[in-house]
């Protein structure tokens, strides 16, 4: 029985690409076949020069700066807003408050950086800051939520321990539940500045500043020498700030 | 009085852990409660130690009832209370020196513990309460790196470090060798001597009982069975006290730091 | 000896990290323009105002429903279609790039040499180039050169995921038991057969249970690179946002979330079934 529903899923499965490819109408031929690899080869072609210009490249590390201040701001107010949600998430507050600020944190999280983005450039405008105020909009909906489950997670007794001895509230959370805490919260947030430096180099295609934005203009004014220094400029960004989370991680949450 | 128990029960859901207790415990007495595992000696600890409230009966510390006080004035009355905890609820991730700080907690202000948690400020005094149980060169290594028997140390001086009036310990040497037991049951008598400190320990090892403590309280199955100075305890009482004791030692489970990331 | 005693071996540590944080946050600040502020000027307030009012009711008219049914479906098919693409790149890649293959280390008891190791060190790298890259850059790419439509949105995904993919099989081939396909390589079979007879039973369930996983992802990701043209969801919600209109927004955000929740619930039952 089981091995016919199996055989039926995979079915579906197959069923389903097939029924994708079919509906989308794909020409993948017109793209591997006849004259497509020569065009897309073309195109390709004119990546492979980057423009190396001392202005450009000038404009190009503003950028990425900016970028980097983007997604490290983004999660650092995040960090901040995730906490004060997670605390009354997490229960410590009563149960009133606890599902006002899970719906809270679920409608933050569902909503996509990018449609955030689009609505903080409506309220803020143009610029870096409407793309930071949409990286931790989102993120303070994604932290808080796992901020939340490990402070459900968190072992009790250290900070009873602390209230028995006549500790107050918040003596108690800082020295009993913090220590063992903080390490994950850490880990949490250094997952989603990986993260955030990839969306905050493409915030700028709705015009919340950054390298996205400069990408997007280039691409439009079909100069694909300079939009190519742009991706490589966020490659090495991206490479970067993977590299340097995995040192703050080997440092402080593994120790 | 110190410490007045009056009819006091205590329930853990279905289980009857203790049953109409009555106890006295005058200004400066020196306690050790003893009997077989599951008798109840943890739970009344933890009720004169106000962690449970009793179910039954009524409790007066230091002359005030815990349980009619304000939350406030509970706190403030806690703080007088030192309780050595089994196997001491320390974050793995604290340092030591912050994990004996914090006993001060409850007589500090909550500005002062928050700056404490920063960059410890009393570091000698953290160091004096942990040189006394030989444990001064560990104040900078983090608690989950220490061994039980060292864990206990570190709880027994964040005691020390809190100077209360009462001092209630749970098991407080169950995880040290003979040598350092000796040394550590020593230790919290002068202290209790030199101070006028209240004293109550519950014990597995009836000889450490005998040995330091001047009056023995035996409890079996939730009641008190026998009360009565060290000398006037026989061998039929503890033959009495101990029948038909299961062996049985209870695992602390220690909890291991897990990140689970998700990946999309 | 005293002021020795009394120094916390910490403290200097805390108070350059401190200092370093802060001169690290000035110029973030600074250069990330953050000023939450002005979501709440009187000016601003109004104008998201007028945009939230107008999200209730969220629109369903039969026309609009029309155009969001076929948006969803596009969104689903290009995931699927996308996935499928990747899968087709990323099984080769990932032999090429895993260690687990290596004939020199199957006869070598296991040990890589630098020789091996550099051998498979381009896959790697193109892999690492392909998945750096995110998808919405690759999905802008390719609306300029394949032009605006569901076409950019599959080789986005089939791109980036290709190097997701790839990357993770190689890493689950090479963490289970090498032994068996060592055996089989040692007694000169070749390596594809060594593959499928030694490490792909024990390595079969994680790959499904990933690769399930990251339809559910890319789901997501198809919705988001509509933004920049890719079709689906994401165009629709672009074009409803630009005309202001806060009722087909909220629909669409609904419409999402749906998915989401059923993408999610698929693939945990498909991870249940499979893996």
């Amino acid at each position: 029985m089981r091995r016919v529903i199996n055989g039926l899923v995979i079915v579906a499965i197959l069923a389903a690409v097939l029924a994708s490819f079919a509906y989308l109408e794909l020409d993948l031929a017109a793209v591997v076949g006849s004259g497509g690899p020569a065009q897309m080869g073309e195109y390709a072609a004119r990546f492979l020069h980057p423009d190396l210009s001392v202005a450009h490249l000038r404009a190009v590390g503003q950028g990425a700066l900016e970028t980097l201040a983007m997604s490290g701001m983004g999660t650092l107010l995040a960090m901040l807003l995730g906490l004060l949600l997670a605390l009354p998430a997490a229960g410590r507050f009563g149960w009133p408050l606890q599902g006002a600020a899970r719906l809270l944190l679920n409608a933050l999280r569902a909503i996509p950086e990018l449609v955030w983005a689009a609505l903080t450039v409506l309220a803020a405008g143009l610029g870096p800051n409407a793309g930071t105020l949409a990286l931790a909009l989102h993120t303070a909906g994604v932290l808080g939520r796992l901020f939340a489950e490990a402070l459900e997670n968190a072992p009790p007794e250290p900070a009873a321990a602390i209230r028995l001895q006549g500790g107050s509230q918040v003596a108690a959370f800082c020295f009993g539940t913090l220590p063992n805490l903080w390490p994950q919260l850490l880990a949490y947030s250094l997952y989603r500045w990986e993260n955030n430096i990839r969306m905050a180099s493409v915030l700028g295609f709705v015009g919340a500043g950054g390298l996205g934005q400069m990408l997007y203009a280039t691409l439009s004014l079909f100069q694909e020498a300079q939009a190519s220094t742009v991706i490589i400029a966020m490659l090495l960004l991206v490479l970067l700030v993977d590299a340097l989370s995995d040192v703050l991680r080997q440092r402080f949450v593994r120790a | 009085m110190s410490i007045r128990v009056q009819g006091a029960s205590v329930r853990h859901g279905q289980v009857q852990a203790l049953s109409a207790v009555d106890l006295l415990i005058g200004q400066g007495e020196r306690v050790a409660i003893i009997g077989p595992s599951g008798a109840g000696k943890s739970s009344l600890l933890h009720l004169m130690g106000t962690a449970v409230p009793p179910s039954d009966g009524r409790l007066e510390l230091l002359g005030e009832q815990p349980w009619a006080l304000s939350a406030r004035a509970r706190q403030r009355l806690r703080a007088r209370v030192g309780l050595v905890h089994q196997a001491p609820p320390l974050p793995p991730r604290q340092r030591v020196v912050t994990a004996v700080l914090a006993g001060r907690l409850g007589q500090w202000g909550t500005l002062r513990g928050l700056l404490n948690l920063i960059h410890p400020g009393d570091v000698p005094g953290a160091r004096a309460a942990l040189a006394e149980l030989g444990m001064a060169d560990k104040l900078f290594a983090q608690c989950g790196q220490l061994s039980g028997g060292q864990l206990q140390r570190v709880g027994i001086a964040r005691a020390l470090y809190q100077r209360p009036e009462v001092l209630l310990t749970d098991e407080p040497v169950s995880a040290m060798d003979p040598v350092l037991a000796d040394h550590s049951l020593a230790l919290l008598n002068r202290h209790a001597q030199a101070h006028g400190v209240t004293l109550v320990a519950s014990l597995h090892a009836v000889e450490l009982a005998l040995a330091y403590f001047p009056r023995i309280v035996g409890i079996r199955a939730g009641q008190v069975a026998f009360d009565c100075p060290a000398a006037a305890v026989s061998e039929a009482m503890l033959d009495a006290l101990y029948a038909n004791e299961q062996l049985a030692s209870p695992v602390a489970a220690t909890a291991s730091l897990q990140v689970q990331i998700p990946r999309c | 000896m005293l002021s020795t005693d009394q120094r916390d071996p910490a403290a200097i540590p805390r108070v350059l990290l401190t200092l370093l944080c802060l001169a690290l946050l000035w110029p973030g600040l600074h250069l990330s323009e953050l000023d939450p502020g002005v979501l709440l000027q009187a000016e601003n307030r109004q104008q998201m105002a007028g945009f939230v009012s107008a999200f209730w009711p969220p629109a369903h008219d039969a026309g609009f429903l029309d155009l969001l049914f076929t948006a969803t479906v596009q969104t689903l098919a290009v995931a699927t279609a996308g996935m499928t693409l990747a899968l087709l790149l990323a099984v080769p890649a990932s032999l090429l790039a895993s260690r687990a293959l290596s004939l020199r280390a199957a006869s070598n008891g296991g040990r890589l040499e630098p020789l091996s190791r550099a051998a498979r060190l381009p896959v790697r790298g193109v892999l690492i180039f392909l998945r750096s890259v995110p998808e919405i850059v690759w999905a802008l790419l390719f609306v300029r050169a394949v032009g605006l439509g569901p076409t950019a949105g599959v080789l986005a995904i089939a791109i980036t995921y290709s190097g997701m993919l790839g990357k993770v099989y190689a890493e689950i081939f090479e963490s289970v038991d090498q032994r068996p396909a060592h055996a089989l390589l040692q007694a000169g079979s070749s390596r594809l057969s060594a593959f499928l007879y030694g490490t792909l039973p024990e390595a079969a369930s994680e790959v499904v249970s990933y690769t399930v996983y990251r339809w559910e992802c890319a789901v997501r990701a198809s919705v988001v690179m509509g933004f920049v043209g890719a079709g689906g969801l994401g165009q629709q919600i672009d074009l409803s946002m630009r005309m202001f209109a806060g009722a087909e927004v909220v629909s669409m955000l609904l419409t999402f979330l749906l998915l989401v929740v059923l993408a999610d619930l698929l693939s945990r039952f498909l991870r249940g079934r499979l893996a």
